[in-house]
């Protein structure tokens, strides 16, 4: 067993490397080429490095595009994230705790939110009408929506496990809701907190189809939309265009070296219960 | 007595609610209701107009636009099907006596984060007819590879490919999960009535590791149907119509102008996304109460 373990894992680890790491070395590789040598499109080490002059002459195109769309692209992020965790614990709380007639429509309609894709163009007009259509607001206000029921199952699910004592005993204390929920419930929700930052976070960094359609034109630029302009901006200047992808890679990056544990298991259960 | 049905009541308030559910209300919920509405009529940035349900003539009757009903349905079959087989059999490498586990589940996982733009572009160079180094690759083992990409027969499936490629990870750990679970005798019980590794699969693993073979199946056929990033990426329905699918449809005919239009095909989808989930969901929750 032990010794036809070993060619095994190491014809694994070789497949793997190549099917999912080759991808990646090629845009690290491509983003530290010269312009004539990235638009060879091979896979080769670079004979003149420009890493540096890249970097820098993608931070400045177009009158430092990036930097704003690196902004705004945070800004959504964590806006959209801190909103919608506080509001989705809130009403996973009390969905999971009080069981009436409606719980059941309740949390059929919490599904559908998982189910169902938006409906964009009416979307829009309702943005219209309530004077947010091509504001940073509204499209904040559409990524919470779109994320609101992946985290109340996730939270909803990990409620259950907080035993109900608890609450009777703060209630007892002279607790309110208020107070019964944000000092003592919420804290506790601790670890499934950080699963739903991480997750959405990197779901919302790397939406392209609601910027998009809610937040068109350059000014408001996401980092998604940067790569998609780029493209057709670059023709040919593929050290560019990969140095651009390398960045907007980065911090996914970071969140998955640190989080691995908490951003795989709330995928697996955000999975299962959907 | 009273006061305490009234405590009672005030500690789980309804209205912990309303301020989560009245934004996925306002910009979810009457957006998708509306689309009904809208999906019947000539709607321009200007003015309505109630038309019936001639803008779904419309779509059946283009082979353009019906044509990404079948592309989607395609596209959904093909990646939701290759997730399962690829996954599980990813999932039985790593739960099984290997080293080096940590390091494939990471690698194999991190696509999934990665932003799908980026993933598009990335093999849209890789993906080089002549140039690119899947088909270098492929010519040094003697295949003489498509032109993917921009080979009308071969888009839809090459998009179809990335998305696996992508999205395996994830099927993975589901079904990692779903294998750890399955206890460890039933496996050793097997073996020792001389069950092969074939049987122990066929007869063990499958059947324990359904409930997780359902969760990838709903899951990737929900983002299969109305995948739209990675195509857009990619081919932008290209060449000619061949890779456009419900989404992308849509989009294209919103930046056209005809929002009815395409609203109609976001209706479309949705029953089609309905009709097709729906189902598994009854599946999975006449399996819970039995």
């Amino acid at each position: 067993m032990n010794r036809s373990r070993i060619p095994l894992s190491g014809f694994a680890i070789v497949l793997f490397a190549v099917v999912f790491l080759v991808p990646f070395a090629f845009i690290l590789l491509t983003a530290a080429k010269t312009q004539s040598e990235s638009a060879l499109l091979d896979f080769s080490w670079p004979t003149q490095w420009a890493f540096v002059q890249n970097l820098q002459a993608v931070i400045e195109a177009r009158d430092y595009l990036l930097i704003i769309a690196f902004i705004n692209s945070t800004i959504l992020t964590v806006v959209s994230v801190a909103v919608v965790v506080v509001l989705a614990a809130m009403a996973a709380f009390v969905l999971q705790r009080r069981k009436s007639r409606w719980t059941g429509a309740l949390n059929l309609i919490v599904l559908s939110g998982l189910v169902i894709p938006p409906a964009v163009v009416p979307t829009i007009w309702v943005l219209q009408k309530t004077q947010l259509f091509k504001t940073m607001p509204g499209l904040i206000l559409v990524e919470i929506a779109y994320a609101m029921a992946f985290c109340v199952l996730l939270f909803q699910a990990f409620i259950a496990s907080v035993p109900r004592e608890l609450d009777e005993a703060a209630t007892i204390d002279g607790a309110g809701p208020v107070s019964l929920f944000f000092r003592v419930v919420f804290p506790l929700l601790r670890p499934i907190i950080v699963t739903v930052v991480v997750v959405q976070s990197v779901f919302i960094w790397n939406d392209f189809a609601s910027p998009l359609y809610f937040l068109p034109g350059d000014e408001n630029a996401t980092v998604q939309l940067t790569l998609f302009t780029f493209q057709g901006q670059y023709n040919n200047a593929y050290n560019l265009l990969f140095m651009d992808v390398l960045l907007v890679t980065i911090p996914p990056l970071i969140l998955f070296a640190i989080f691995q544990r908490q951003i795989v298991s709330g995928m697996v259960s955000g999975s299962v219960k959907g | 007595m009273a006061t305490a049905t009234a405590g009672r009541r005030s500690t789980y308030p309804y209205w912990f609610l309303i301020p989560g559910g009245l934004i996925f209300t306002v910009f979810f919920l009457v957006p998708s209701v509306m689309a009904f509405y809208f999906s019947l009529t000539r709607w321009t940035l200007f003015d309505q107009e109630f038309i019936g349900l001639d803008n779904y003539v419309q779509f059946f009757r283009e082979p353009a636009l019906a044509s990404g009903l079948t592309h989607t349905l395609i596209y959904a079959l093909v990646t939701s099907g290759l997730k399962v087989v690829l996954g599980m059999a990813l999932a039985i490498l790593l739960t099984g006596p290997i080293i080096g586990r940590g390091f494939m589940r990471s690698v194999a996982f991190f696509p999934v984060l990665v932003s799908t733009i980026g993933v598009g572009l990335t093999f849209q160079v890789l993906m080089h007819p002549t140039k690119g180094i899947i088909n270098q690759a492929l010519a040094v083992i003697g295949i003489d590879g498509p032109a993917w990409l921009v080979d009308p027969s071969w888009a839809l499936l090459s998009v179809a490919l990335v998305d696996v490629w992508q999205g395996v990870g994830l099927a993975t750990v589901i079904y990692m999960a779903g294998i750890l679970t399955i206890p460890g005798e039933y496996f050793e019980a097997a073996k020792m009535d001389g069950a092969s590794a074939w049987h122990r699969f066929r007869h063990v693993t499958l059947p324990l590791a359904k409930p997780a073979t359902i969760s990838v199946i709903i899951l990737s056929l929900i983002g299969g149907l109305r995948k739209f990033d990675l195509i857009w990426a990619m081919t932008k329905g290209g060449p000619g119509f061949t890779s456009d699918v419900m989404a992308s449809v849509v989009y294209k005919q919103y930046q056209a102008g005809f929002y009815g239009l395409s609203t109609a095909g976001n209706v479309v989808l949705f029953l089609l996304v309905i009709l097709i989930v729906l189902p598994l969901f009854w599946l999975v929750n006449r399996k819970e109460e039995s």
